[in-house]
């Protein structure tokens, strides 16, 4: 007689394995704070992830090219750093500490702190963007450009894409703050902020990156 | 974002042409969009191929015609050595960017992902619809690139510096056409990061009730592999593609070294390396071959299953062995660098990696001959391309073993071997996953079926054509023919291969009018082919659960609870000889 060794069906969302309650999760019963159909809250705290993975390959990238041009090469003359970028690391670091003092306010619905907290950190981020823009200028001032060396060439190159990232940062702080001003935000309906605030830390830690990068690896 | 609406309820279709059928987010829509850009890429493609094929096989034959056409890459009839380059270039660009990395993944994944998850659409519409129009901006600036004053760019698919990282002093097709290449490619890494970014959270986080990973049918793995593949993948190329195009603009030095002398000019350049670009290049390069093959795995799978009547073989062991494909894919860029002087001990390594892959592309191919096994073979259009593919991957699979060793590399690379193998397993093995996804799922995609004689006749041409096409490339490879010689009539060994030259051109004609019937089939069925009923193949999956084509959000409103899996065929004791994914049915234990 053929038995039939079917295991009993098993209906709804089966958890495979530990870790990150994303991965794996499946089903729809894990969405908290759903809006409707479209757009479930829970996808932007996943996607901004994948996003950053697709980021941090890029600069991966960078890194290889950046050591493997330097190792082969006799026209390296390394740029010491200029004060300001000392300046502007200062300012990014300050704006990622507002950012979190803003959703520290934000859990206990302080709405007005964290409206301020997110003004300053929006400020830090255009003062950063402003302060590298200074520092190209001072290296153009000083008759160092793109084209010059090849370690001037990667650090118009890193800087650049740095700073185009982090105007799409300052984009979405932009957005958040607007949400802040009409009180949109609260301890529990704040997927908005917390994506901005993982890909704001990301850039944060991806200058401290490129700056040890550049200037401790020379 | 944000906007408070029920759980539940019906999405009606936006109104208006521009929003419903140009800029719509609705995912079905994306993914037609994405399949005609592929299309008029691939005519676009194969019609340059076969230029260059005539080109070959009669150098100093006289097209007036094309004389005309082409007034300064074919004056007087006569094709110029960089104007064939140039086709082939452009050939190899659309193909592997516009149609393999296109059609299978962002067309057909977009359209049934979602759907066969039990999702009433991608996780974000709106990014969706922007990677479709980011794709078509790309697709405008390589055509651009082909109308480019100057030329269009000669460089090869793989662009490799220094010759395409100089400008106009290294070739008439360097100047603006080569610059354009490049943008195009960049614009179209975003493209398919944002499509690749939206598939990964899509199948983790928008899967119905009880759409576990195990239950999701092979294509969902397939199309999920490839996403991550392209996620690492494609921010290489645009690093890579950046530093090109600041190499040709910006007068950076990363790709281009002292002292290089191009065309009796010294160039004002210094210290970059061209084997970095290689290294860039081809750690996206290797994986973006598999990008454009799994997708025809899933899509293979679900059809044998299908068309058998049983299900497939090894589940477990058919996505286990496409994660380690995609995985493994990643350690072997450095096979296609044998001959740049890398270190022998490096050279091994790669080479056990890549022949390590041989491993899981085997345990696919016995699975697949094991879901065939003594099935009820259903000869469909759709099966017999799907039967074609695992064919094609044999082929052009074994050929990889061959150049994946070393030793055989030094001799085979920069052969027509190496363009016989990945022809064969890159090119028309894709190809096939593509039409035969497109016999399978066009009466769900609009509503009408495809014509069966047509398809077949359109199945035995290919299929022959593509083996007679491709094939003797292999032999002339082994004899020693190298590629991208315009015209090999000047060297006394080439010429005995002379004839092969002309078969392959006749075959290639043959076999590229034998699309036609294809063409005719297709577009004589969108608006008078048979209606297409829902589920008219007997499938299990959720997509032939709603209508043919389906409704906006897909499920009419009720999201579809899963109780099975994905290829239940001829389960003992079941009513009929399969059971869909949604069916409440329990089994019976026989006792």
């Amino acid at each position: 007689m053929p038995t039939v060794t079917m295991p009993e069906v098993e209906i709804g969302p089966r958890r495979t394995g530990g870790g990150a309650s994303d991965f794996g999760g499946g089903g729809r019963d894990d969405f908290r704070g759903r809006g409707g159909p479209h757009v479930p809250v829970n996808s932007y705290r996943l996607g901004v992830w994948f996003g950053l993975g697709a980021i941090l390959m890029l600069f991966v990238a960078f890194t290889s090219a950046y050591i493997y041009r330097q190792g082969l090469s006799f026209d390296w003359q390394p740029l010491s750093p200029l004060p300001i970028l000392w300046f502007n690391t200062g300012v990014l670091v300050l704006s990622s500490l507002t950012f979190e003092l803003g959703r520290r306010a934000l859990r206990q619905d302080l709405t007005g702190a964290f409206g301020r907290w997110l003004t300053m950190t929006t400020i830090f981020g255009i003062a950063f963007l402003t302060g590298q823009y200074l520092a190209w200028k001072q290296l153009a001032a000083s008759g160092i450009f793109l084209g010059t060396n090849p370690h001037s060439s990667f650090f118009y190159v890193l800087t650049g894409t740095h700073a185009l990232h982090l105007v799409g940062g300052v984009l979405a702080l932009a957005y958040v703050l607007v949400g802040a001003w009409r009180q949109k935000y609260t301890s529990r309906e704040c997927a908005a902020v917390d994506v901005t605030a993982v890909y704001w830390h990301f850039m944060d830690g991806l200058w401290i990156y490129l700056f040890l990068l550049l200037f401790l690896w020379r | 974002m944000g906007e408070p609406t029920h759980a539940v309820h019906v999405h009606h279709a936006p109104k208006g042409f521009i929003r419903k059928y140009i800029f719509s987010t609705d995912h079905k829509v994306i993914g037609i969009q994405y399949y005609f850009l592929a299309l008029f890429s691939v005519v676009l493609g194969m019609l340059l191929s076969v230029l260059f094929r005539l080109h070959l096989a009669w150098p100093n034959a006289n097209w007036d015609l094309l004389g005309k056409l082409f007034p300064t890459g074919m004056a007087g009839g006569l094709m110029t050595p960089e104007f064939y380059l140039s086709l082939v270039t452009m050939h190899g660009t659309l193909m592997v960017f516009f149609v393999l990395t296109t059609a299978p993944q962002s067309g057909f994944g977009n359209y049934f992902l979602p759907i066969q998850i039990g999702a009433d659409d991608m996780a974000f519409p709106v990014l969706n619809m922007l990677s479709f129009w980011i794709t078509f901006v790309a697709l405008v600036v390589m055509v651009m690139a082909l109308f480019a004053t100057g030329g269009a760019p000669l460089s090869g698919w793989t662009a490799y510096p220094p010759l395409s990282a100089l400008g106009k002093i290294s070739g008439p097709g360097e100047g603006l056409g080569q610059t354009l290449w490049v943008i195009s490619l960049a614009i179209f890494c975003v493209g398919s990061l944002l499509g690749a970014l939206n598939f990964i959270t899509t199948t983790l986080n928008l899967r119905a009730k009880g759409m576990t990973l195990l239950r999701m049918p092979l294509t969902v793995w397939a199309w999920f592999t490839t996403s991550i593949l392209a996620l690492l993948a494609f921010p290489v190329l645009l690093a890579g593609g950046i530093l090109l195009v600041l190499d040709r603009v910006g007068g950076t030095s990363f790709f281009i070294p002292a002292g290089l002398v191009v065309n009796e000019q010294l160039v004002n350049h210094s210290g970059g390396s061209p084997l970095l670009w290689q290294h860039l290049f081809w750690f996206f390069g290797h994986p973006e071959v598999y990008i454009a093959i799994l997708p025809g795995m899933g899509v293979a799978s679900q059809l044998l299953s299908t068309f058998s009547r049983k299900p497939v073989f090894g589940y477990k062991a058919m996505f286990s062995a496409m994660l380690a494909i995609g995985f493994l894919g990643f350690f072997v860029w450095g096979h296609h660098m044998f001959i740049s002087g890398m270190s022998p001990y490096s050279a091994v390594a790669f080479s056990l990696l890549t022949l390590a892959i041989g491993v899981p592309s085997a345990i696919k191919t016995f699975n697949w001959l094991g879901t065939l096994w003594q099935g009820k073979i259903q000869f469909t259009s759709a099966m017999l391309f799907a039967i074609g593919f695992v064919s094609l991957f044999v082929t052009g699979g074994v050929s990889g073993i061959f150049l994946g060793q070393t030793s055989l590399d030094l001799y085979l690379h920069d052969t027509y071997f190496v363009v016989g193998h990945f022809h064969m397993i890159m090119g028309v093995a894709a190809l096939f996953g593509i039409f035969g996804a497109t016999y399978y799922w066009f009466p769900k995609m609009f509503g009408r079926m495809l014509n069966e004689p047509l398809g077949k006749i359109h199945f035995w041409f290919t299929f022959i054509g593509v083996n007679a096409i491709f094939f003797p490339m292999h032999i002339m490879g082994v004899a020693g023919h190298p590629r991208r010689y315009s015209d090999a009539s000047n060297f006394n060994y080439l010429s005995s291969m002379h004839p092969l030259h002309e078969f392959i051109t006749v075959a290639a004609i043959v076999t590229a009018t034998a699309q036609l019937f294809f063409l005719l089939n297709f577009f004589w069925s969108l608006w008078k082919g048979k209606k297409a009923e829902m589920n008219p193949w007997n499938a299990t999956t959720l997509e032939w659960t709603v209508p043919s084509p389906p409704p906006h959000d897909n499920f009419g409103g009720k999201l579809p609870v899963v109780y099975h899996g994905a290829y239940e065929y001829s389960v003992p004791g079941a009513k009929q000889d399969f059971i869909m994914q949604d069916s409440p049915e329990k089994i019976i234990e026989a006792t």
